[in-house]
This record gives structure tokens, C-alpha cells and sequence, in this order.
């Protein structure tokens, strides 16, 4: 029995990535991280703002994402996002881009509560980015 | 009969009429490829979602309490229809398509005493409709400066609905545009999102789901998102179809034109001949009189 499954990361315009030697993935679900490993209960989630990081055969790998959901089932996990960056690729004016758009919708004083919370949550992921 | 010079005048004409049209084909089947692609890709994920609302509605526990965005809002006074078409011409039916099929469904809607209200999105359906319904379009929205449909442009339109439904503009929305089938085939469709109508569509398991938060927390979040991804997903498609429907338009016109300059060609020297005869004739006769 080999331990690995399926993660396939979906965003609107592609199929952002897809691999299958994959033992562990934590995403930054609504109510906290949370890793799933093979065999876990199906479940589905949504996201906030963090880091995706993904442990497998062939190396391990981290994304930003901005939003999205997560579908656990039968051993394959599915993201699905609008936003969503490698770690590896997001130099420093990129970061300083990003940042400085969370900070301005975090500022912003028309929107509810959740919104505030979630432009602060990026704003707080991305300053740990460095 | 026209003269020589004006059918040389006219060939020379059609045939640069000809040399257009092929190049927008050639043209219209690059981009064909690129827009088929994008579409080809972007339905991983609207199945998806689609999928995910599937088996979170079927999990639903309070049905009265459901999110409004997936149950309606209990009336069906105010329809909204997004229309939506090309900013550019030339690409044979299909702008006319997807307004035939639109006018049908207002003239059905205005016959049953509802409200009608209108968006448009694309600058040909607007041109198209705002004759008869001018009074009814409260909206025009056009994506003439991005190059290919992207996901920004459709979460504004979808933001944009949102609210409106939010603020009680209206109780029912339909998206109107072309599914791309293939090159020769665009089937224009009307798809109704608000409230989402899943009937005919089986959950493909009957498995259930830990939900982490519980439901419908999780379907208001979701819904919204749909709203927007069906919608990106009618833009791909739309554009796709686009440029099929161009490509063929263009073709026809292609083809059509060098019939034409066959003809005119044959006429051309059918009358040069003429000409020449009738010369050959008044020198041999005026020959003979001598």
C-alpha cells in the first residue's frame, strides 16, 4: 500500500497543476491549517488567504493563494482557486505588489466584517513572505 | 453590357474584397485554436464548483433557510438576462443567434405580464437590441480592451449581478450566449444561474461530506463564486464560438468571391472577344468595298 494520493489544483482559466506522488498537503482552511494525508474523511472547506504547501515524492512545493475551496474524496484532493501563486516565482516587487493591493482593500472602510478579516489575513501572509 | 474598363475595375475590386476575407480566416483560425484551448481548459473548474454545490445542496438540512441565491426568492416577477455577444462583426450568425434566441425568451417573458430587465454584454447585441428594447437594457458592459476573456473581467460582471440581487433587483437571471460544439456548430443557449437550477443533474455520489464550516456557510460562499465562474465560462465558450463562426463566415465569403471572379473573368473576355470580332468584321468589310 503506497501512501500517496491525487492532488490537482484547479484555477478558472487552466488546470493549474496535477500530481499524484503526493503524501501530504496542508492548506490554510477557514477555521485553521489543516493537513490531509491518504485515507482522510471526504470533506470540503473553504479557504483564506495562506501558504498551500504540498510534500511529495518528487519534491515539495508551496503556494500562495488569495481564496478557494478544497474537496477531499476517495483519495483526491481537488483545489479550487482564482489566485494563486508558486512560492518559488513570487520575487520581491511581485510580493511588494501584492501587498500593497491587500493593504488598500484591508484599509478600505465600506466592507464587512469578513472581508476586513480576509484583506488582513493576506496582508499578514504576505509580510511573512520574505 | 458594361464595358471593359468597368469589369476590370470591378474584378480587381472583388479580388481584393477576397484577399480580407482571407486573411480574417487565417486570422479568425489562429485565434480559433488559442480560444478553443482556453475553453477546452477552463472547464475542469466550473465542473467542479458545479459539482461541489451539487453535493452540498443534497446536503442541505434546512431547505427554507437555504442560501436565496440557490433557492430564488420565492417569485418570479423581475427577469434579468444577460446577453451576451461579440464587440466585433463579421462572424456570421452569431450575433443574430443568440439575440433570435433571446428576443423569443423576452416576448415570452412580456407576454406573461413579468418585468423584463436586460444587460448587455458586448457591443453588437447591444446595437442589435436596443431598438425594441431599448427601455429595458440597464446595463451595457463591453470588454473591447481585453485581448482574450479573463476570469478579472468576469467576476466584475458577476459582482455586478450579485449586487443587483442582493439590493432586490430582481428574482431571476439567465445568461444567454453560444456553446461552442465545433467550428461549423454553435448552439446558442440560455442558462438560467439565479436561482441555480441543478434539476436533471444527478450528484455523482451519494457519499457524505464532513463540512468544515458547516454548510451553509460554505454555500454562501460558494454561490457567488459560481455566479461568477458561469459566467467566465459563457465568455470562453462565446469566444470560442466567435471565432469558429468567423472562420466559416469568412471561408463562405472567400469561396464565394472567387466564384464571382470566375464569372466576371469569363465576362470580361467574352466582351473583349466581342469587341475584337466586331473591329476584324468593319476592316473586312470595309476591305470588300474597295
Amino acid at each position: 500500500m503506497t501512501e500517496e494520493f491525487k492532488v490537482e489544483i484547479v484555477n478558472p482559466e487552466k488546470s493549474f497543476l496535477v500530481k499524484d506522488d503526493v503524501s501530504e498537503v496542508v492548506v490554510p482552511a477557514f477555521e485553521g491549517e489543516m493537513g490531509i494525508l491518504k485515507d482522510h474523511i471526504s470533506i470540503i472547506s473553504f479557504l483564506k488567504p495562506g501558504i498551500i504547501k504540498i510534500l511529495s515524492i518528487s519534491g515539495d512545493e508551496n503556494y500562495y493563494i488569495e481564496d478557494g475551496i478544497v474537496e477531499f474524496k476517495n483519495n483526491n484532493l481537488s483545489i479550487l482557486t482564482s489566485k494563486i501563486f508558486n512560492l518559488a516565482e513570487i520575487d520581491k516587487s511581485m510580493q511588494q505588489d501584492l501587498l500593497k493591493q491587500a493593504e488598500e482593500e484591508a484599509n478600505k472602510t465600506d466592507i464587512n466584517d469578513q472581508s476586513k478579516y480576509l484583506a488582513d489575513q493576506k496582508v499578514e501572509v504576505l509580510k511573512t513572505l520574505n | 453590357m458594361a464595358s471593359l474598363d468597368d469589369l476590370k475595375k470591378r474584378i480587381t475590386s472583388v479580388k481584393s474584397t477576397q484577399k480580407i476575407t482571407k486573411a480574417m480566416k487565417m486570422v479568425a483560425a489562429a485565434k480559433l485554436r488559442r480560444a478553443q484551448e482556453s475553453a477546452e481548459k477552463g472547464r475542469p473548474y466550473s465542473k467542479k464548483i458545479n459539482n461541489i454545490i451539487l453535493n452540498l445542496s443534497n446536503g442541505i438540512s434546512d431547505i427554507e433557510n437555504a442560501p436565496k441565491l440557490l433557492s430564488g426568492t420565492g417569485q418570479e416577477r423581475v427577469h434579468l438576462c444577460l446577453v451576451m455577444t461579440s464587440d466585433r462583426g463579421l462572424c456570421g450568425g452569431f450575433n443574430s443567434n443568440i439575440i433570435k434566441k433571446a428576443k423569443n425568451y423576452f416576448s415570452k417573458i412580456l407576454d406573461e405580464g413579468k418585468e423584463l430587465k436586460i444587460i448587455t454584454v458586448g457591443s453588437k447585441g447591444n446595437d442589435q437590441l436596443k431598438r425594441v428594447y431599448g427601455n429595458k437594457i440597464i446595463e451595457h458592459i463591453s470588454f473591447k480592451e481585453s485581448k482574450n476573456a479573463n476570469y478579472f473581467d468576469a467576476d466584475k460582471v458577476g459582482k455586478m449581478v450579485i449586487e443587483k440581487f442582493e439590493a432586490g433587483e430582481f428574482d431571476v437571471c439567465t445568461i444567454f450566449y453560444n456553446q461552442f460544439k465545433n467550428v461549423i456548430t454553435q448552439i446558442p443557449q440560455a442558462q438560467q444561474i439565479i436561482p441555480l437550477n441543478n434539476e436533471g443533474e444527478e450528484s455523482s455520489s451519494d457519499e457524505s461530506y464532513e463540512f468544515e464550516p458547516d454548510e451553509d456557510e460554505i454555500l454562501s460562499n460558494l454561490l457567488p463564486k459560481n455566479i461568477s465562474t458561469q459566467i467566465f465560462k459563457a465568455m470562453l465558450e462565446n469566444s470560442a464560438s466567435e471565432q469558429g463562426s468567423r472562420m466559416s463566415a469568412m471561408d463562405n465569403a472567400t469561396r464565394n468571391a472567387g466564384e464571382m471572379v470566375d464569372k466576371l473573368t469569363i465576362e470580361y473576355n467574352r466582351s473583349r472577344q466581342a469587341a475584337i470580332t466586331k473591329e476584324l468584321i468593319e476592316i473586312i468589310s470595309g476591305a470588300e468595298s474597295l
